[in-house]
């Protein structure tokens, strides 16, 4: 598959995270566009992991060496890398959600200006 | 070939649509949901690039835990469609238009950028499969693995702090 239509999709949903983030009110809709923009991120990283890997075999069987190979695995594990931190991320980032609803009961972020004043 | 341009079609536009139906659903729970037929439309593509290994990760981490772990504050916040705050038509349009102008620009300056011919291996090669990625996460990985570990602990400490009545 063209590495061009990842790039297009990735591009898509990473686009449609930020209109979510700009046009939402609801903290907690905020987070979840968040978490669409990070997923974009690594959907993309995976193509290109794959891509990496496609060159590097292409490279070795030109060259006449074993087809044995393994670039390509760091982007998968950054991939990992990136899910472990989001998991961290959404666990504070709620408990901050929801202390902010105990106190103000509201998620709406428009009511959290008190830095303004 | 052609049954995996009709796999890749479908999985995009599956993931597109529920994007578009998270962020313009005005009900939250339905937003959740949607968001994770996105997850799993995006475990599908990481199938389709036979990275196994993220693929059943997505689901498990991104639409079991977390996911859940939202639509429970949801639920304990009682919000629904009544409680769900609105921003002004305006707002909405200037930031439509200004998520839409970052598509633009994007797709503008990589749709020429010379990657046409390279193309992304689906439907075979073995590095996205356990053996690979734990070899590699536990050999060349392993400080960030376990520092990794520390981050979650943190995390944990530091959501029991902030949610604790004081």
């Amino acid at each position: 598959m063209p590495i061009n239509y990842y790039i297009f999709l990735a591009i898509a949903l990473f686009s449609i995270g930020i209109v979510g983030v700009l046009t939402r009110r609801n903290a907690i809709i905020i987070f979840m566009c968040i978490e669409l923009m990070l997923n974009a991120v690594n959907l993309l990283l995976v193509a290109f992991s794959k891509k990496h890997y496609l060159v590097e075999l292409e490279r070795l069987k030109v060259a006449g060496l074993e087809a044995v190979t393994n670039v390509g695995t760091d982007g998968q594990l950054f991939v990992f890398f990136i899910m472990v931190v989001a998991a961290a991320e959404v666990s504070v980032g709620l408990a901050i959600i929801v202390m902010m609803y105990r106190n103000i009961h509201s998620v709406d972020v428009n009511f959290l200006n008190r830095l303004k004043h | 070939m052609i049954i995996i341009k009709i796999l890749f079609g479908f999985l995009t536009v599956v993931a597109i649509f529920s994007a578009l139906m998270m962020i313009t659903s005005k009900n939250p729970v339905y937003s959740v949901l949607w968001l994770i037929v996105t997850f799993f439309s995006i475990s599908g593509h990481y199938i389709l690039l036979n990275a196994q290994f993220l693929a059943i990760v997505n689901i498990i981490v991104y639409a079991g835990a977390i996911m859940v772990l939202f639509l429970f504050v949801i639920m304990l916040m009682n919000l629904n469609k009544e409680t769900e705050p609105q921003k002004n038509r305006w707002i909405k349009m200037i930031g439509a238009i200004a998520g839409g102008c970052l598509l633009l620009v994007l797709v503008a300056a990589l749709k020429d950028v010379g990657l046409k011919k390279q193309v992304a291996m689906v439907n075979g090669g073995d590095i996205g499969l356990i053996k690979n990625l734990g070899k590699e996460l536990f050999s060349t990985y392993v400080v960030p693995f376990e520092i990794s570990s520390i981050l979650f602990l943190s995390a944990m400490v530091g959501a029991v702090v902030i949610g604790k009545k004081e």
